[in-house]
C-alpha cells in the first residue's frame, strides 16, 4: 500500500538517558530505531508489535522495529520516532533558506519487511 | 600509556568529594543546584538532578583514548594541533560548526579562528531554533527570564514540545510547580496548557491539552491572533486544525485575563514546515497580547550552552549563527552560510567541528560531503563524526571537568563548578593552540 504517513521525530526520556551512555552503544541505537505507531494503523496495515518495517521518505529509507503507541498518543496517520541517526537519514538537504531541513512532519511511506 | 591511565594512578580509591551548587549542562535548563558526590574521579550521586541529569553525571567517565588521533592513529597534542592548523589555514571555504556543548570561553576562540581563516561560523542552533532566531529578527521577542516566570506566571503555555521528557525540571524548578513571589500557591496558582500533535507524557500534567493536526500550528496561532484582535473566525477552522472555535475563544479569554502569561515553544514549531513563520506567529501573538496584559514567548532550548553559542557569536559578529567571515566582515544568511547547506551543496572544503555530531545528525547529502573533506573534531566521546575526522581531539567535558560560563535558555549566564580534573585538555585550550598556530602560518605566508 502506498498511503502516506506523517513522521514526527522527537525526544524521549530513554533517548536522552541512553545518549549519555553513548551514541554508539546498543541501548541508544535500539531506542532510535524504534518506531511508534497508532494501534489502529498497525491493525489496518497488518503490522504486529515488535515487527520490523521499512520507512521511506523522498530522501532515504531506514529499517526500524515497530511498536504500538499508547492509546490516544498518536492519531491515525502519525508516526513517532525518537531522534537519532535513522530519523536524520530521512531528511533532505533543502532548508528553504533557513539552515534547517524539514525535520518534523515528514511525509513517509511504510512497508512491512518480509 | 593512555591519558585515562595517568589520572587513575593519581587518585586514591576512597577519596570522597562533595561538590555543591554544581551545574548540569545536559539541557538548556542549566540547573545550577546540583550536589555531586565524587569518589575516585567517578560521580556516584547527583542530588537534585532529573533523570536526564543523573544520566549525564553518572555515566560520565574518562575515555581510554589518546588525547589526539590523526587519521585514526594516536598522536600527541602538538602533532594534532599542527595538522589541524594546516588543514584550516589551507582551506578555501572552511566551516566552524557545533559549539553548543562547550563553554562561552571556547566558543569565542572558535569564532576568532573562523575570522582568521575567513570561514563560516555556525552552531547547532541552525538545526534547532535557528528559525526562531530568524523570527526574532523579523518580529522581535517579548522576553523575560525563567525567574520572572517562576515568580509571576499564572498562565503557562507549552507549544510544540514535550518538556516532561526533554526538560524534566523546567516544570518543577521554573515554570509550573514552584511557589513564586506573586504565585504563592505554586502549581495551584497557574494554568498549564499544552499544544502538540502528539499526546505525549507532558499532556497528563497540563490543565488543557490541544492535540492539533500536524503542520497546522501556524493556522491555529494566526487564528488566535485574529480572535485577540476581535476578528471573526469561521467555525469550520476545526476541520482544518482539529481545534474548535469554542476552544480557541476560551484560551483567548484566559490569555487576555491572566496577569502574566508565557508561551514556551519547542522545535515542533521551528522544525516543521513553515519554521520561522510558525515562530513569528507565536511571537506576534505574545506581542499582541501586551495590549491587554503582560505576555511573553521564549524558545525551549536543547543543548546545555546552545544559548551561549547564540550570544557569543552575536556579540562577536553581530549575528547569532550562519555567519560568513570570508570577505573579512560578517555576513548573515541562513540557507547560504549555515552548515547543513554548505555541506549538502558540497561547498565546504574543510571543517572545525566542536562538540557536535553532524555525521550522525545531518541529512544524507550533508553527511556524504562531510566524508569527503578533511575536518577536525573536538569531542570528549567517540561518535560518527570523530570516527571520520582527520584530527580528533579527545577533550575534557565542560561543567564536569572544566570551569567556564554557559547561558541558560533564558539568556542568563551561569558559572560552572567542575567536579574533578580530566587528563584531557579543555576545548578552549585546544582551540587556543590551533588559533595560535593558524596565526603563525598565515603570518609566515604573508612574509614569504
Amino acid at each position: 500500500m502506498d498511503d502516506i504517513f506523517i513522521l514526527i521525530p522527537g525526544r524521549t526520556s530513554r533517548q536522552g538517558t541512553t545518549l549519555n551512555e553513548g551514541k554508539l552503544k546498543a541501548d541508544f541505537i535500539e531506542e532510535t530505531q524504534t518506531l511508534f505507531m497508532c494501534p489502529d494503523d498497525m491493525t489496518r496495515r497488518g503490522v504486529v508489535d515488535g515487527e520490523r518495517v521499512r520507512i521511506r521518505s523522498e530522501f532515504g529509507q531506514v529499517e526500524l522495529t515497530c511498536k504500538a503507541a499508547k492509546t490516544g498518543e498518536l492519531p491515525p496517520g502519525l508516526l513517532f520516532l525518537p531522534y537519532g541517526d535513522p530519523s536524520s537519514r530521512l531528511m533532505g538537504g533543502e532548508t528553504h533558506c533557513t539552515g534547517m531541513p524539514d525535520s518534523k512532519g515528514m511525509d513517509v511511506q511504510l512497508d512491512k519487511l518480509l | 600509556m593512555s591519558a585515562a591511565a595517568v589520572i587513575d594512578a593519581e587518585v586514591k580509591e576512597d577519596e570522597v568529594k562533595i561538590v555543591k551548587d554544581a551545574t548540569c549542562t545536559f539541557c538548556g535548563c542549566v540547573c545550577d543546584d546540583m550536589e555531586l558526590t565524587v569518589v575516585a574521579n567517578k560521580i556516584t550521586k547527583a542530588k537534585n538532578a532529573c533523570v536526564l541529569g543523573k544520566a549525564w553525571f553518572l555515566n560520565h567517565h574518562i575515555e581510554d583514548h589518546p588525547v589526539a588521533t590523526i587519521d585514526g592513529q594516536p598522536a600527541t597534542l602538538e602533532e594534532g594541533v599542527e595538522r589541524a592548523a594546516q588543514i584550516l589555514a589551507n582551506a578555501r571555504y572552511p566551516i566552524v560548526y557545533g559549539l553548543s556543548d562547550t563553554t562561552c570561553e571556547a566558543q569565542r576562540v572558535a569564532v576568532s579562528i573562523a575570522d582568521r581563516i575567513g570561514g563560516c561560523v555556525d552552531t547547532t542552533t541552525s538545526v534547532c531554533h535557528g528559525p526562531s532566531g530568524m523570527a526574532f529578527q523579523g518580529v522581535g521577542e517579548v522576553t523575560c527570564t525563567l525567574g520572572e516566570v517562576k515568580n509571576r506566571a499564572d498562565l503557562v503555555i507549552f507549544w510544540g514540545g514535550n518538556p516532561a521528557e526533554s526538560h524534566p525540571r523546567h516544570w518543577t524548578r521554573y515554570s509550573l510547580m514552584p511557589k513564586g513571589l506573586f504565585v504563592p500557591n505554586g502549581r495551584k496558582g497557574r494554568t498549564a496548557v499544552l499544544v502538540d500533535v502528539r499526546k505525549s507524557k507532558s499532556a497528563a500534567a497540563a490543565d488543557i491539552f490541544w492535540q492539533i493536526k500536524p503542520r497546522k500550528d501556524f493556522e491555529v496561532l494566526w487564528a488566535l491572533r485574529a480572535l485577540v484582535k476581535g476578528v471573526e473566525i469561521d467555525p469550520e477552522i476545526e476541520q482544518e486544525t482539529g481545534i474548535s472555535l469554542a476552544q480557541m475563544q476560551d484560551l483567548v479569554q484566559r490569555m487576555k485575563s491572566c496577569k502574566f502569561g508565557i508561551i514556551f515553544f519547542g522545535m515542533g514549531l521551528s522544525m516543521t514546515r513553515g519554521k520561522h513563520m510558525n515562530v513569528e506567529a507565536a511571537l506576534s501573538l505574545a506581542r499582541d497580547l501586551n495590549d491587554y496584559t503582560r505576555f511573553y514567548a521564549k524558545p525551549v532550548r536543547g543543548h546545555g550552552n546552545v544559548t551561549g553559542a547564540d550570544n557569543v557569536v552575536a556579540w562577536q559578529t553581530g549575528y547569532p549563527f550562519g555567519v560568513s567571515l570570508g570577505r573579512g566582515y560578517p555576513r548573515f544568511n541562513p540557507g547560504e552560510f549555515t552548515t547543513s547547506d554548505t555541506l549538502a551543496r558540497g561547498e565546504a572544503d574543510a571543517g572545525l567541528i566542536i562538540a557536535s555530531d553532524p555525521a550522525g545528525n545531518f541529512s544524507q547529502p550533508a553527511r556524504d560531503h562531510l566524508k569527503k573533506i578533511p575536518y577536525i573534531a573536538l569531542d570528549p566521546h567517540e561518535s560518527e563524526t570523530t570516527r571520520g575526522a582527520a584530527v580528533h581531539f579527545c577533550t575534557a567535558t565542560y561543567g564536569i571537568n572544566t570551569p567556564g560560563t554557559v547561558y541558560r535558555m533564558d539568556d542568563v549566564p551561569i558559572p560552572l563548578r567542575p567536579a574533578f580534573d580530566s587528563p584531557f585538555p579543555s576545548d578552549e585550550t585546544v582551540l587556543r593552540a590551533i588559533e595560535k598556530r593558524v596565526r603563525e602560518i598565515l603570518r609566515e605566508r604573508l612574509t614569504n
